[in-house]
């Protein structure tokens, strides 16, 4: 294999991706040609305002909606369907409420045959790892959000995906939990190797996750600016608090919230 | 004479309670319920309900006998008593409970083991519901009793044509629900199960089904409810033994007691069926969010 091939051959491409949905008389344009490359082991973050198309675009990738026109690439193959190489987690955590949280995470090796022995060791293996040990047992609605969200998560890992696509998983949680579970997040990331595609609404999380944060605008939903986030992994708190960040956090602000025909550049706001 | 015999059957029957200290209490405290409430403030709440049920039930028995009493012609709790006794001890109660029972319990059976997957069919083949939707919908507005002129005279007048109304009764009942159960479930489930790696057959045994199991399981509690009612009520019409004939006996020689001891018995029956089927809900579906 030659250099060039590795430098160019992402873990997930995104190729002339268009979406339309049809409407009563009209066709709305949900996606309107995006192109995307995400390396592997990046932490890539999207963000931008409602309806843009960002949980279209995962959709695609997660092989849940096909694109109208246009072709993702996961790995170099073509995307049709879901794959076990590409884990998802939803927004709405979409845990099997009579599945107890064990079952739950055991569903997907279960349905790629996994005996029983190995199941419940892979399956305890994450549980421990989101810190649920305690609750293997539990129905989901014994959980509170934060620990749906977390079995989400060790469900999606389970299965061992190299790909993470993840739909404003934090979206619903409060602030205290939402930063836990981001640092979890990147703690295990770091450590288990992932590509991972996160949606948020929250340019903060955007920009404390993210080796690159994604910004898209609407109608036709596109992505509108990239942004390289050049901090040190692991990121703390600590984080949060330098000027670098603040810096970020503004660019990442002004493109998501001034996307108009007027907009003015960033550079030229200071 | 009404109120000292009044007296007495509250006696009497709060005495076969096991709980006989606080719901003679309860019982004297029953014209004014409330200033006696904060002194009980301790008291399990499931236990201060059944010592309400239990006033309830007295004092309903007591104003029956009070109402028997006057000229309205009523038989009397011991009339009942006496009379639930004799048919036991001739046997026509034993038969007429078997012929009921076994009437529902077969046309439910029959109903709810077709309802179930002709449900989970019309919800996952759009086709199919295209298909039964019109007749269902048509049936569903017809009371099953207003079928019975025809059905006797098409399936004759032995146990068919009864089974028949009441499977048909338990059948549209429980064939909504189980459709409306499998459309209801949620699209991120069954996405979350594809994302997994799930095909088809596995979704729809793993997600599906388990899904639309509370729907299914309430359809399942109508349809046994209706079929109940449309069983004595068909009973009235035209059987030879079942607890709607014996009433419609007992009509014709005016045998009020008898009617009685019927209608006490497709209570208790039904209250009974029905008890079980929310005990089989509440195992199957305790995993439910809200309640
Ligand atoms: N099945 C559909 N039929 C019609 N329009 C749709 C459908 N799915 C999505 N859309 C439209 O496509 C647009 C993009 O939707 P999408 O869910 O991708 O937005 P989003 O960026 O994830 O928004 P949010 O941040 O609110 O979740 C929206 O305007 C939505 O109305
Ligand atoms: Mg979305």
């Amino acid at each position: 294999m030659t250099e060039t091939q590795t430098m160019t051959e992402a873990k997930i491409s995104i190729r002339g991706i268009r979406k339309t949905f049809e409407m009563k008389d009209s066709e709305f344009v949900a996606l309107g040609n995006v192109d995307l490359d995400i390396q592997d082991n990046e932490f890539v973050t999207v963000v931008g305002p409602s309806g843009c198309g960002k949980s279209t675009m995962m959709n695609i990738l997660a092989g849940l909606e096909e694109p109208t026109s246009g072709s993702a690439h996961v790995d170099g193959r073509d995307v049709h369907g879901p794959g076990p190489e590409r884990g998802v987690i939803f927004q709405q955590y979409a845990l099997f409420p009579w599945l107890t949280v064990r079952k739950n995470v055991e569903f997907g090796l279960k349905v790629a045959g996994v005996g029983k022995a190995e199941r419940r060791e892979r399956a305890d293996h994450f549980i421990e790892m989101v810190g649920l040990e305690h609750f293997a047992d539990a129905l989901p609605k014994m959980l509170s959000g934060g620990m749906k969200q977390r079995c989400a998560i060790a469900r999606a890992y389970a299965v061992n995906p190299s790909i993470l696509l993840m739909d404003e998983p934090f979206g619903a949680l409060d602030a205290l939990t939402r930063v836990k579970l981001q640092e979890q997040l990147l703690d295990t990331w770091s450590r288990e190797q992932r590509t991972v595609m996160f949606i948020t609404h929250d340019v903060d999380e955007a920009v404390f996750l993210a080796n690159r944060v994604v910004v898209m605008a609407a109608r036709p939903g596109r992505i509108f600016d990239v942004i390289d986030v050049n901090l040190p992994y692991p990121r703390t708190v600590d984080v949060r608090l330098t000027p670098e960040f603040a810096e970020l956090r503004n660019r990442v602000w002004h493109a998501v919230y001034h996307q108009g025909p007027d907009a003015v550049p960033y550079e030229q706001t200071k | 004479m009404a109120s000292p015999m009044n007296a007495q059957s509250e006696g009497s029957v709060v005495d076969q309670d096991a709980t006989v200290t606080s719901s003679g209490t309860a019982a004297n405290a029953g014209v004014s319920p409330t200033p006696s409430a904060p002194k009980r403030q301790k008291m399990d709440p499931r236990k201060k309900m059944f010592i309400y049920n239990a006033i309830s039930i007295v004092a309903g028995i007591a104003i029956w006998w009070g109402l028997a009493l006057t000229d309205l012609q009523l038989p009397t709790p011991p009339e009942v008593v006496a009379k639930a006794v004799e048919l036991w001890d001739q046997g026509l109660m034993q038969e007429d409970i078997i012929a009921s029972l076994t009437r529902v319990l077969t046309g439910f059976a029959i109903g709810s083991a077709l309802a179930i997957p002709v449900g989970f069919v019309m919800g996952w083949y759009a086709p199919a519901r295209g298909l039964f939707e019109p007749w269902i919908q048509f049936f569903r507005t017809i009371p099953p009793l207003a079928l019975l002129p025809l059905v006797l005279v098409l399936l004759g007048i032995g146990e068919v044509p009864k089974i028949f109304v009441i499977f048909l009764a338990s059948f549209l009942a429980c064939v909504i629900s189980t459709y409306q159960g499998v459309v209801s479930v949620e699209g991120t489930l069954i996405n979350a199960a594809r994302v997994l790696g799930a095909k088809d057959g596995t979704i729809f045994a793993r997600v599906v089904i388990p899904a639309s199991t509370p729907f299914i399981l309430v359809g399942m509690r109508v349809g046994l409810g209706s079929a109940w009612a449309t069983l004595v009520a068909a009973e009235l019409l035209a059987a030879q033994a079942g607890l709607g004939f014996r009433m419609q006996q007992a009509q014709i020689y005016y045998d009020l007691a008898t009617i009685f001891v019927n209608i006490i018995i497709i209570g208790i029956l039904g209250l009974v069926m029905d008890r079980i089927l929310l005990f089989t809900e509440a195992k199957l579906t305790g995993w439910q969010e809200r309640r």
